[in-house]
């Protein structure tokens, strides 16, 4: 199988003065795939996910993408211009607070239409069709596409964050703790629906989380952080029913049995 | 189809002293197209143990284990996920399966995922649900809620609807009715018929005098009971 | 007369430099807003400091000033500004469109066609047309910067949604000669097309210290969207006083029982008509 991996990185290395955000992290991800980062609060999950995307500057390393036009190139090395743009159109980010990633004063259709008119949509018909369309697919009424987000609730306006970034077809999701802070109920409906888009649209996906029953139903491959440092990659059942590392072990075993 | 050869297997308990368990070693054999093996010995030998490393669910320490001419010891997690998919098929005794999707998607899952069209897909799971007798008004329900003997013949319908070349089974007639067992068995014995290599553990003897060609004993290969 | 304790036109003359070259900067790049350091002025944030500044910049001591508040000459902001330019640059006054050299504005541009010889200056309050949106003044900076105008749209698309068709009516958002997203100040939007014109317009905003301008004809854009296209409207009836049917009206209500009229808000312009003979329909029951 010699197909180019969608995103490529190397070295991935992100220091905080003297601390350790995380140092020298590489692995390949290939269309399709969606690969899970577990680890405790300070682990570097977080601050590799906001480096991969580039909200935040690596020290050093390469991020090499597979783009639409040109091929790999490295996101590190492009202009700013070219990594926003690439953030509107084949990368998305879902925020562990939907209100980080929403406009909370904006309605849900005009939310889900941003992306839309951000690349040039210039047809109100069209744009509000498609962002009515997208509230189905993430079951949010179409009744409420004018009512903004402030009167949703936590699982509807992560559901509408969700929308809001997937209109665009992007190729790559970055996901940060897409479960955090809802109720068990809505986490199971919220991974049911994204793992149905993720097959569906053939999405590549990298999601951050310390859960590791989402990474189970969620992630094909796994990635384990501690201190900044990768200790163990694998296959998502392979790492959490084999673990070989000692914190995975401290990990796995440390999950309360229901 | 599957080729074991010479591997060990042990456990590393980082958290509880270091303490190493070996489980296996110089465990060897191999599965023909068309054949049913069954592996045996006593509880603790090793046998599910050495159906997961067969599956990538386990690491081997050394040796290589080549499933359809891919080393699963050496291979890349996409491609034993690419081997998962459309060559080997597994059902184990647990469900693991989303909350609020159905069984009937679940059901249809493995063909859907291997490019078969919706309609067909339901209609191919719809037919092996009804084959193994699961009642029809389950079908929409999520098997999450289901019983032991419901949540088992979901798991087999699974692993069965999909032509798989290579099968594992983990105790496939379990907690079934003997009705229902008939038609796990005589499932098994349509996928041996178009060819499948299938590796299983079966604790009903009869089932396995019934389905297995030969019998391969774990506690040959389990180190320190060897003797 | 001109009062001797002040130097021309207030502002010393190194502010008036310092504010002649972000003037400078804005006509070289149309619709960028160049901040500058705005001066404390002699009379309250919202009153036109900034249009102040730029006037006081721009006036020489031939010029003739024209200071309009909503079309009027004769309101109390339109009167004080030009008050306080009679004053500390003793410049002629003028209340003519066609005779004043610099027209300082708030919230108009005047209904006679402006000509090559005149600069007209708008008071802004809120020079950011994103920030209804988005409130980081880095990320708008980096939203021109990067030409990255989606968020306008979503305005207009939230107006849609809302009202059936875009309402908003002041301060519509343009876009100048294909590049920057600019706020024309709160005029109505039915003084939108008029802002491709032979004069100069300068736009002040005193508390936000932002300075941008355009040069005479340059392309400026309302924006919109293909099946909701812009439209220049007004109040559907005619001035009330001179019966004009092509100016921009106020509503005037007369009474306690609902009675109302539209006059023009161009109060020069009115008048000029009501001179020449024209007359409205409340006129012409009075002349009966």
């Amino acid at each position: 199988m010699s197909v180019t991996p969608l995103l490529d990185v190397r070295g991935v290395t992100k220091h905080y003065g003297r601390h350790i955000g995380c140092k020298d992290v590489g692995f390949k991800l290939y269309p399709g795939e969606v690969m899970g980062i577990v680890g405790e609060s300070g682990s570097g999950k977080t601050t590799l996910l906001n480096c991969l995307a580039g909200h935040q500057a690596a020290d050093a390393g390469q991020v090499i993408f597979d783009t639409r036009v040109e091929g790999p190139r490295d996101t590190l090395l492009m202009s700013e211009p070219e990594r926003r743009m690439l953030g509107r159109t084949d990368w998305a980010f879902v925020h562990q607070h939907a209100r980080d990633g929403l406009r909370m004063g904006v309605s849900a259709g005009g939310n889900v239409g941003e992306r839309l008119m951000a690349v040039g949509a210039r047809h109100y018909g069209d744009i509000r069709e498609q962002a009515l369309d997208w509230l189905e697919r993430v079951e949010i009424d179409g009744a409420r596409v004018d009512d903004r987000p402030t009167t949703f609730s936590g699982g509807m306006q992560q559901r509408l964050q969700i929308a809001r970034n997937l209109v665009t077809g992007p190729r790559l999701v970055f996901m940060d703790e897409p479960t955090g802070g809802l109720d068990v109920s809505v986490q199971a409906r919220l991974l049911d629906l994204l793992r149905g888009l993720v097959r569906g649209m053939g999405l590549s996906a990298i999601v951050v989380t310390h859960d590791l029953a989402v990474v189970r139903l969620l992630a094909d491959r796994l990635m384990v952080m501690k201190d900044g440092h990768v200790v163990e990659t694998g296959l998502t059942d392979q790492v959490l029913d084999d673990p070989q590392h000692a914190y995975t072990q401290l990990l796995v075993s440390s999950v309360l049995q229901v | 189809m599957i080729e074991v050869s010479n591997i060990s297997k042990s456990f590393t308990l980082h958290n509880q002293g270091g303490a190493t368990i070996n489980v296996l070693e110089g465990c060897s054999f191999t599965v023909a197209a068309g054949e049913c093996v069954a592996l045996t010995g006593m509880s603790g030998a090793g046998k599910s143990t050495v159906m997961r490393m067969l599956y990538g669910n386990y690491l081997a320490d050394a040796g290589r284990i080549e499933v359809a001419a891919l080393n699963l010891v050496e291979a890349e997690p996409r491609e034993i996920l690419a081997l998962r998919k459309g060559t080997l098929g597994y059902v184990s005794q647990f469900l693991r399966v989303v909350p609020r999707v159905s069984t009937l998607d679940v059901v249809a899952e493995p063909l859907l995922v291997n490019g078969v069209a919706e309609d067909e897909a339901r209609d191919r799971a719809a037919q092996m649900l009804a084959r193994l007798n699961l009642p029809q008004a389950l079908w929409d329900l999520s098997p999450t809620t289901f019983s032991g003997g419901e949540q088992q013949r979901v798991n087999v319908a699974r692993g069965f609807v999909y032509d798989y070349p290579a099968l594992l089974l983990d105790e496939p007639t379990a907690s079934l009715d003997g009705q229902n067992r008939e038609v796990v068995l005589s499932l098994i014995e349509d996928a041996k018929s178009r060819g499948a290599a299938i590796v299983g553990i079966f604790h009903d003897d009869g089932a396995r005098a019934r389905v297995c060609d030969r019998e391969i004993d774990v506690t040959s290969f389990s180190v320190g009971r060897a003797a | 007369m001109t009062d001797q304790s002040y130097n021309f036109a207030y502002l010393d003359e190194q502010t008036k430099r310092m504010i002649r070259r972000a003037i400078l900067k804005g006509l070289a790049i149309p619709g960028y807003q160049v901040p500058f350091a705005s001066r404390e002025m002699p009379m309250p944030y919202g009153w036109g400091t900034g249009g102040v500044q730029v006037s006081a910049a721009v006036l020489t001591p031939e010029d003739t000033m024209k200071v309009i508040d909503q079309g009027a000459d004769d309101t109390t902001n339109a009167v004080s500004i030009r008050k306080f330019f009679e004053r500390t640059a003793g410049v002629d006054t003028t209340t003519a469109t066609s005779e004043a050299s610099v027209i300082q504005t708030r919230h108009r541009i005047p209904e006679e066609p402006l000509h090559e010889d005149q600069i007209l200056v708008y008071q802004v309050p809120i020079p950011e047309p994103l920030r209804f949106l988005e409130p980081r003044e880095t990320e708008t900076r980096k939203m021109h910067a990067l030409e990255e105008y989606g968020l306008m749209h979503v305005k207009l698309y939230e107006d849609i949604s809302r009202h059936g068709h875009i309402a908003t009516s002041y301060a519509y958002p343009v876009k100048v000669e294909g590049r920057y997203v600019m706020d024309p100040s709160p005029i109505p939007k039915f003084d939108n097309p008029k802002m491709e014109m032979p004069a100069i317009q300068l736009f002040g905003a005193g508390r936000e210290q932002r300075i941008y301008a355009l040069p005479p004809w340059t392309k400026v854009v309302s924006l919109d969207f293909d099946d909701h296209p812009f439209e220049a409207s007004k109040a559907d009836h005619c001035c009330a006083l001179c019966g004009a049917n092509d100016s921009y009206l106020d509503e005037v209500i007369t009474d306690d029982a609902g009675g109302r009229m539209f006059i023009c808000s161009d109060t020069d312009y009115c008048e000029g008509r009501r001179a020449a003979g024209h007359r409205g329909p409340l006129n012409a029951e009075a002349a009966e």
